[in-house]
Parts: structure tokens; C-alpha cells; sequence
């Protein structure tokens, strides 16, 4: 009998190695001389820290590149992004063109859009190079070479995906808004139970997009810098629906929360009723966690959410670029990818085709329960696009005149 | 031995380039920005701009004022406690008990204590869920504004139940000064009550020695991150975290607005120590003739009585908090109104200990590594000093405390590009000097008294019978001060430890401490492995404490003049 489960359990266990060797059975030579070099190289992986779950997973990823490339993984916990990309930018002033202390960098949006002016990225096109590029949905997933309007010029390689997905506690709201308009009046009825994490906050700051692209009159100029656009005519909708907004808001809006860990926390607590995600699949993990009660349910609005890519970069002055390249392609494969949008893995969704895969890993992601706290693929709802990254500053700004200093 | 008066010694020399150079260096870096001059960001002209936007930042007043105000009342809160209660509770049992709470709540890193503490008073936190919902009614969580007040009294708070503790050691050091005892006595036997013999006599002279604490919490206090974080108001939030955060805007051009703001940052901290010398010169002032007009104040019992009462509530909130951060690091779901967790879980506790072995590893070699060089520098450049029959002279004094009496962010940025030209960004011995910079003003505020006090004659008996300066060093002053020198090195160990935006920006993210995992994974929602993290950043400062207290009683446990007096 244990013999019968010891063959069985190889068995579970072997489709792992081979279908890695099945991707790489042939590599064109130039991915064998990229191999080559990565050999032995070590990667720091400069990326966001704050979930333990996601620190799971660049680990799991970390030991198989070890095992199969020679590559060796070190993730840098940060707790902002944006240092990362002021660590790069000081390097760059004082000359420092080889060596750089950050290898591969998690990123998207305006942190993209600034490295890429300032020259902070390795050369265009190393992301179409990368083995497991062919998988990717470029067709269906116009945010994958879009980043946040700003072509990525294949400067940074797509991870994964991300879209606003709302949270309320099923036991104590039953039926939650499904429009904006409702969302306000929900929260007059319930002054202090909704709020939003404090721009310059990242999730903040989409959240004032979310409505930025639902009430704005000529949608067609968020794809545009924001200095073609009448600023004050554009956002005139989106500041009178905060200013009603405000007042009933938790704190009475003089104070918000810092991101949306603290947001979540409130809602666990039971200070709020509805609260937000950039992942479809939080909800899900945290329940699995014991971070969130198991009534929580997730929801989006009607007519979509915004939703967009996350991605990983290499430096211009990476220490390791052939290993942060292997790195970036492992990322893309089959096999991390399912397991990444495993919600008791971490839920993100995946940036392939699923129905373009060979069989086999087609099959990866074919079984996966998502549970009753998260959203299938189908019920999230169409995506809606984030505006120019000059609109970022912007809405930054004029948000701290307003409600930044009460 | 005679010396050549014009030269410096070696070592003060040293502690002169080690200390100075970066910081002027650091400085330089920042306050080019401020003016508009950043090449590599294309801006190389000099000019105004930077501060005519730093000064259309909406709420900067109000920032600007919170992070004076609180600092500044923090400060002096701080001191007042201290003072009154060492005033009616010196030489007491009590005092004794509570001395021995206090001394580990100092090695309780502040954001530590911050995150204990806003778990404590929040609406949703533990006070509110103790005596919810059947005696308040609330069966949600209050829509009270605290913490993060609009006048930052939880911030406040904070800072005042971290800085006692401090300013309580330094206090008690400067206690342990020859003939304290005596003048408590003398006051004692004229009729003076315990309160007025301290103030009137008693503090005039230890007032010296812990002047200059007081200007480091000033300095410190006026410029806090991690509190202000924490506890603080975000609308507008205090300057130093908005200077954080601008210099971290993934606008890239907000680096030179907040260059500005670091001036400005050095400003307020600069006002506030002006203020507070200020005040101390009125003090000096109008208090001269009370102290000598000859009233004992013998009915003292109320005034003793409200002198614990704050000490104490300090006491017991930071316990509690520590306590609380435990119970988290345990707990996989506790949510309000429970006022214990519904779910445990070891193993993952155990997970994060196991993850958090490493960090721990490379946190300790830094806090020993920085802990030896700057024990070991201070002793030197004291010794060689002492040889060379000088005094620590205002200048030098000057130099080595100005990293303490400078706003960390005015001078990290410049810092940064420093360490990256001399090729030190990254490596752990880059870090590690940064440390020193921040450790090696403690070590030398911790050991320069007991230096100070220590009986010359023994080294001169010693000298006249033949023994060298090395042999009179090592096996006579050193000995004589094994006590303090162990409580440098813990005192120093713990400033390392503490440190994050160093380690972070000289570290490039590639040193990775127990602190800077700590605030990265304060960034998510991991209740439970957040307060592990926190209080992993106890483990170093309290083993050096532990440490500190057991090497002397054992090595000198059949030397009864060694033990401690009184």
C-alpha cells in the first residue's frame, strides 16, 4: 500500500520537472546563451513585501529557478515601490552604470512611466525574447503592452493581472451598491461604514480614478496627458461626487486609512461595510488566512471596474539581467502562473491565454475552486482602462487641497 | 606622556572624519537639490522653484506647526515627568521597582511601541473591546477620530511614553554622580522637603548632564517617521513623513521640493531647540531667586503622590501594548468586539520565526559590529584624550552629537549618493558605518561620565610603579568600568538595531534587518506577523541589556566593592 502511494505521489510529482524540460527541451540559441550566462548569477528582486502570501510564492518561484536554472532569487522586501525607483534614479547620479544594487523590479504605472523617461530600464524588446511570451493573452489583455496608456516598448515583462474589486461583510450588508450613485447613498445611510485609503496611496488614488472614469463628460481624453484635457471641466463631476461623498465618510473624512491593508483591517474589525482590492482574489486568501471573517463577499460595480497589469522590470544597470531575465520567464510560464491565481496560493490572475495553452497546462488551471468569496473570471465584469499616468499628479494634487488638509 | 598641543590624537581625528565628513557630505546633498541643482534629472541651473512649490504645498503650515508643536510638548512632557517623579520617588522602593520596568521599555524600538500602542486606544482596539458592547453599547467599533487626531495628541502620547524611559536612564546615570547622596541628605536634614531638596539643589547640578538628552529628544521628536506614521494626523499629515513620501513620489521631480522641505524640516527642529534653550534660560532665570529663599515645602505627600501617576500610566500602557503585540503574534483572527483572539496559530508564528531567523542573524552582526567600533572608539579617543590631559572641548562635543541633533531625513538623501560614490551601497560594512554615525553619538553620551568620574589616582599609582598606558588601560580603567561599558555597548547595540531609513537607503535594499522587514511587512495586512516582526526587534537590545546587567554580577561576584552602590 505505501508503495502504491509512493508511486502515486511521484507520479503527482514528476509532471512538474517534465513539463519544464518540455518548454526548454529546445531553446533557440540565443535563449541558451542568455541561460549560460544566467548561471550562477544571484537577482535581487526588488518587490512589494507587505503580504506574507505573496512572499510564499516569489519564494516557491525563488527555490524552482534555483533548482532548474542555477539562478539565485533574493527577494527585497519594500514597502514602497517608489524607493526602489529613487535607489535606481541615486545610482544613475553618481555614474553608477554596471552594478546596480536592484536586479528586477515589480512595477507598473506611474512608476513605469517615470523609469522609462529618466532611462532607468534596460534596452526595448528583452520581454519578446523571453520563451513563454508566446503564451501571452496580447490580444485579449490590451493592458499587457499598455501600461497605463505608456507602451511598455517590452521593457518590462507582464506578471500578472489586477482589477478594483470591491469587499463587504455579507453579515451585516446583504446586498451591496452596484453603482457609484448607489455607493454614495449607501454611505449617507451608514455615515463612517466606507472609505477610501489616503491619496497619494496607490489604492486611493485609483479609487478617485474609478470614479474619475465613470463621471468624467469625453472619456477619450483620459488616454491623453492631462495637460490636453480642461483639468478643472474634467474632474468637476468626480469632486462633486467626493464633496458629498466626504462628510460621511469614516472619520467623517478628517482622517483616512494608509493603504489598503488598513482598509482591510477595518473591515475586518467591523469599522467599515465596504472596502477594496486590486486583487480579484483577496477576498478568498484572507478568508483562507483568518485575516477577514468568512461572510465577506466581493462584488464590482455595473459597467466594470478599472483594471490593469502588473509587471516585472529589469534596470538599466542590473548586476544580474540574463538571470532577472530567466526569472521573468519563469514567471510567465504555465506552471507559475496557475499556481499564482490559485486563490489559496495568492488568487492573482493569470496574463496568459488559457485557451491558447498546450493541453497539459491547460489542465492546470482548469481545476481550480475559487470559493464563494471570490469572483470567477466571468462575473468580474468588463475592464475598464486606467487613465495617462499624468493624470496621477494631478488628481493627487487637487484631492490634497480639498479634503488632504480638512 | 606630553603631547604637542597643536596636533590632534589619532582617534579624535577619526571620530572627526568618521562623523563630519558624511554628515557635511550628506548635507551637501541635500541642500544642492533644494536650490534646483540635480543633473541627472536635467536640472542644472540654481534656483528658487523648488521652495516657491514647497511653499504651495497645501497644508504646509499645518505640517510644519504638528511636527513642532508635538515635538516639542513631547519633549517637555517627557522631561517633566522624569524630573518630578525622580524628584518625589528617589531612593525609594518604589523607585527601585519601577527602575527596573523602565529599563527594558527602552530597548522597545518606537514603531514597535507605536503599533502596540494604536492597538491599545483605538476605537476598534483592545480598551474598547474590554468593556464592549455590554457596557458601552457598541456593538461596532466608535467612528472616533483617535489615533490620528487632528492635533496629534496620540502622536503625542507616543512620543512621550518612548522618551521617558530615555530621559529616565540618563536621569538616573547622572544620579549615580559623586555626593548626590550627600546633598539629599543635607537637604533632608535642614527640613527640606524630598521635591525641593531635588529641584533646588540636587538638579542645578545634574542639570548638565542631561541637557543634552533632552536637545537629541527634541531633535529627534520634532522629526519623527514611524510615530508619526502610526499615531499621527493624515490630514494634513506632520512634515517628516510628508518629506518621506515625497522624496519617494515616483514624480521624480518631487526630489527637489522635497530637498527644500528637508531645509525646512531642519528649520522647525532648529526652531524647536531654540524655543526649549529659550525657556531653559527663562527658567534659570526666574527660578534663581526661589531656590535660594529658604522654603522647605514639607507638605509634599499630594504633590509626591501625582508625581507617580503619569510614570505609572506609562509603565502600564507600554506593558500592556508589549503584551498585546505578544498575544497578536499568536493570533490568526481577532476581531472586534473579541477581547481575546477566536483563532490561534503557532505555526505560523513558527514560519515567521523561521523566516525571520536570517534578518535576525544579519541584524545582530550589524548592532555588534557597530556596538564594538563605537564602544571601542569611545574609549580610545577618551582614554587618549584624558592622556593628553585635554577635556573634551564644546567644538568636539559639538561634532560628535550634531548626527543626533540634525534631522535624520535633512542629511540621508545626500548621505546616500556618498556611500554609492565610495562603492559602500549595499555591502553590510556600507551599513554598518552608517550605523556608527547614528551609534557612536550614544556610546559617547552613555560612557564620557563614568570616564569622567572615574578616580585619576588609580592610573597614576599605577603609572608610578612602571605599568604602561596599554597595562593601566586594560587592566585597571577598563575593569573599573566594565559595568558602564556593557551598558554602552547595549545602549548601542539598540540605536543600530533601531535604525531603518539608514539601513534601508544605504543598505539598497540588499541588508535586510528585522526592522526593515518589520515596516515592509507593516505595509500589508498581517496583523500577526507584523507584531512578530516587532517584537523580534526586541530580541538584540534586550539580550544586550540581559547581558549588560549579568557579565558584572558574575565576573564580579567575590568583589564587594564592585557591586552597585546604593
Amino acid at each position: 500500500m505505501s508503495r502504491l502511494l509512493a508511486a502515486l505521489a511521484l507520479f503527482l510529482l514528476l509532471p512538474a520537472p517534465i513539463q519544464s524540460f518540455a518548454q526548454d527541451s529546445a531553446p533557440s540559441p540565443e535563449w541558451q546563451t542568455t541561460l549560460d550566462a544566467a548561471k550562477g548569477q544571484t537577482v535581487y528582486f526588488n518587490a512589494w513585501g507587505g503580504e506574507p502570501r505573496i512572499n510564499a510564492f516569489v519564494a516557491w518561484a525563488g527555490r524552482e529557478v534555483e533548482r532548474d536554472f542555477g539562478v539565485r532569487i533574493v527577494h527585497v522586501k519594500v514597502s514602497d515601490t517608489a524607493s526602489v525607483v529613487s535607489q535606481v534614479l541615486t545610482e544613475k547620479s553618481v555614474g553608477k552604470t554596471s552594478g546596480g544594487a536592484v536586479d528586477l523590479i515589480w512595477i507598473n504605472g506611474e512608476n513605469f512611466a517615470s523609469m522609462k523617461e529618466t532611462g532607468l530600464l534596460a534596452a526595448p524588446g528583452w520581454v519578446q525574447t523571453l520563451p513563454n511570451w508566446r503564451y501571452v493573452d496580447v490580444e485579449n489583455k490590451p493592458t499587457v503592452t499598455v501600461d497605463f496608456t505608456v507602451p511598455t516598448d517590452g521593457q518590462e515583462s507582464p506578471w500578472g493581472m489586477a482589477k478594483l474589486v470591491f469587499m463587504h461583510d455579507s453579515a451585516r450588508l446583504q446586498k451591496p451598491p452596484a453603482t457609484l450613485d448607489a455607493l454614495l447613498a449607501f454611505a449617507k445611510d451608514n455615515p463612517g461604514r466606507f472609505t477610501y485609503p489616503q491619496p497619494p496611496n496607490f489604492h486611493g488614488t485609483t479609487f478617485l480614478k474609478q470614479v474619475l472614469v465613470d463621471t468624467i463628460p469625453e472619456p477619450d481624453l483620459l488616454s491623453k496627458p492631462v495637460g490636453e484635457a480642461d483639468f478643472d471641466t474634467a474632474t468637476a463631476p468626480l469632486f462633486a461626487y467626493l464633496d458629498a461623498l466626504n462628510p460621511v465618510l469614516w472619520r467623517q473624512g478628517k482622517a483616512f486609512p494608509q493603504d489598503a491593508a488598513q482598509l482591510r483591517l477595518l473591515l475586518a474589525d467591523g469599522e467599515l461595510d465596504i472596502a477594496f482590492t486590486f486583487n480579484p482574489g483577496d477576498a478568498a486568501a484572507a478568508i483562507a488566512n483568518g485575516e477577514l471573517p468568512p461572510s465577506v463577499r466581493s462584488f464590482v460595480l455595473d459597467g466594470g471596474t478599472i483594471g490593469n497589469t502588473h509587471f516585472v522590470a529589469i534596470p538599466f544597470n542590473s548586476s544580474a539581467q540574463e538571470g532577472a531575465k530567466v526569472f521573468a520567464d519563469f514567471l510567465l510560464s504555465p506552471m507559475a502562473q496557475s499556481r499564482k491565481r490559485d486563490p489559496k496560493i495568492w488568487g492573482d490572475p493569470t496574463v496568459l491565454n488559457v485557451a491558447g495553452l498546450p493541453d497539459n497546462e491547460k489542465a492546470l488551471f482548469k481545476a481550480q475552486d475559487f470559493g464563494p468569496a471570490a469572483l470567477s473570471p466571468q462575473e468580474l465584469g468588463p475592464v475598464q482602462p486606467e487613465p495617462h499616468p499624468s493624470w496621477v499628479s494631478a488628481l493627487e494634487e487637487a484631492w490634497a487641497i480639498r479634503y488632504g488638509t480638512r | 606622556m606630553p603631547k604637542t598641543e597643536g596636533l590632534p590624537d589619532v582617534p579624535t581625528v577619526l571620530v572627526i572624519t568618521l562623523l563630519a565628513g558624511p554628515v557635511l557630505a550628506g548635507l551637501a546633498g541635500t541642500v544642492l537639490p533644494a536650490f534646483g541643482y540635480l543633473p541627472v534629472l536635467g536640472h542644472d541651473a540654481f534656483s528658487g522653484d523648488p521652495f516657491r512649490k514647497l511653499s504651495s504645498m497645501p497644508g504646509l503650515t499645518t505640517s510644519a506647526a504638528l511636527s513642532f508643536g508635538t515635538g516639542i510638548t513631547a519633549s517637555l512632557m517627557s522631561l517633566a515627568i522624569v524630573l518630578v517623579f525622580t524628584a518625589g520617588w528617589a531612593g525609594t522602593n518604589t523607585f527601585r521597582r519601577l527602575t527596573r520596568f523602565l529599563s527594558p521599555l527602552l530597548s522597545v524600538p518606537h514603531a514597535a511601541a507605536a503599533i502596540g500602542l494604536a492597538f491599545l486606544i483605538a476605537p476598534s482596539g483592545f480598551l474598547a473591546r474590554l468593556v464592549s458592547p455590554w457596557a458601552t453599547g457598541w456593538t461596532r467599533p466608535p467612528d472616533i477620530l483617535i489615533p490620528g487626531d487632528p492635533y496629534g495628541l496620540a502622536m503625542t502620547f507616543g512620543l512621550v511614553a518612548k522618551e521617558v524611559p530615555f530621559l529616565f536612564l540618563m536621569t538616573l546615570a547622572a544620579l549615580n554622580r559623586p555626593h548626590v547622596q550627600d546633598y539629599l541628605k543635607a537637604g533632608a536634614s535642614l527640613g527640606y522637603g524630598r521635591m525641593a531638596t531635588f529641584f533646588k539643589i540636587v538638579l542645578p547640578q545634574i542639570y548638565p548632564l542631561i541637557r543634552l538628552p533632552v536637545l537629541a529628544v527634541i531633535a529627534y521628536a520634532t522629526s519623527v517617521v514611524d510615530v508619526a506614521v502610526i499615531l499621527g494626523p493624515t490630514t494634513p499629515q506632520p512634515l517628516a513623513p510628508r518629506l518621506v513620501g515625497w522624496m519617494n513620489d515616483p514624480d521624480l521631480s518631487l526630489r527637489l521640493m522635497a530637498s527644500a522641505g528637508a531645509l525646512l524640516q531642519l528649520l522647525v527642529s532648529a526652531g524647536a531647540l531654540l524655543v526649549y534653550l529659550t525657556l531653559e534660560l527663562l527658567a534659570g532665570y526666574c527660578l534663581r531667586a526661589r531656590f535660594a529663599n529658604g522654603h522647605r515645602h514639607p507638605h509634599e505627600i499630594p504633590a509626591r503622590s501625582f508625581s507617580l501617576l503619569p510614570m505609572l500610566l506609562i509603565v502600564i500602557t507600554m506593558s500592556l501594548s508589549l503584551v498585546l503585540l505578544g498575544i497578536w503574534s499568536l493570533a490568526k483572527s481577532w476581531w472586534y468586539p473579541a477581547s481575546l483572539p477566536q483563532a490561534w496559530s503557532l505555526a505560523r508564528m513558527l514560519d515567521g520565526l523561521k523566516s525571520g531567523g536570517e534578518s535576525l542573524g544579519v541584524t545582530l552582526v550589524i548592532a555588534c559590529g557597530a556596538a564594538v567600533v563605537a564602544t571601542a572608539l569611545t574609549l580610545w579617543l577618551l582614554e587618549a584624550r584624558g592622556n593628553a590631559g585635554r577635556r573634551e572641548t564644546g567644538r568636539l562635543k559639538a561634532l560628535i552629537f550634531l548626527p543626533l541633533l540634525l534631522p535624520q531625513i535633512g542629511f540621508l538623501f545626500g548621505l546616500q549618493m556618498f556611500f554609492l560614490l565610495a562603492g559602500l551601497s549595499g555591502k553590510l560594512t556600507g551599513v554598518l558605518l552608517a550605523h556608527l554615525i547614528f551609534v557612536f553619538p550614544y556610546a559617547f553620551l552613555a560612557l564620557s561620565d563614568p570616564w569622567g568620574r572615574l578616580d585619576p589616582r588609580y592610573a597614576k599609582a599605577a603609572r608610578s610603579i612602571g605599568a604602561s598606558r596599554a597595562r593601566v588601560f586594560f587592566r585597571i580603567q577598563l575593569p573599573l568600568l566594565l559595568r558602564p561599558v556593557l551598558v554602552t555597548f547595549a545602549v548601542a547595540a539598540a540605536v543600530s538595531t533601531g535604525q531603518y531609513l539608514p539601513t534601508l537607503m544605504i543598505g539598497a535594499g540588499r541588508v535586510v534587518t528585522v526592522t526593515t522587514e518589520s515596516v515592509a511587512l507593516a505595509s500589508g495586512g498581517d496583523r500577526q506577523i507584523a507584531a512578530l516582526y516587532a517584537l523580534l526587534q526586541l530580541v538584540v537590545p534586550l539580550a544586550g541589556f540581559t547581558l549588560a546587567a549579568l557579565v558584572p554580577a558574575l565576573v564580579f561576584r567575590n568583589r564587594a566593592a564592585m557591586r552597585l552602590e546604593r
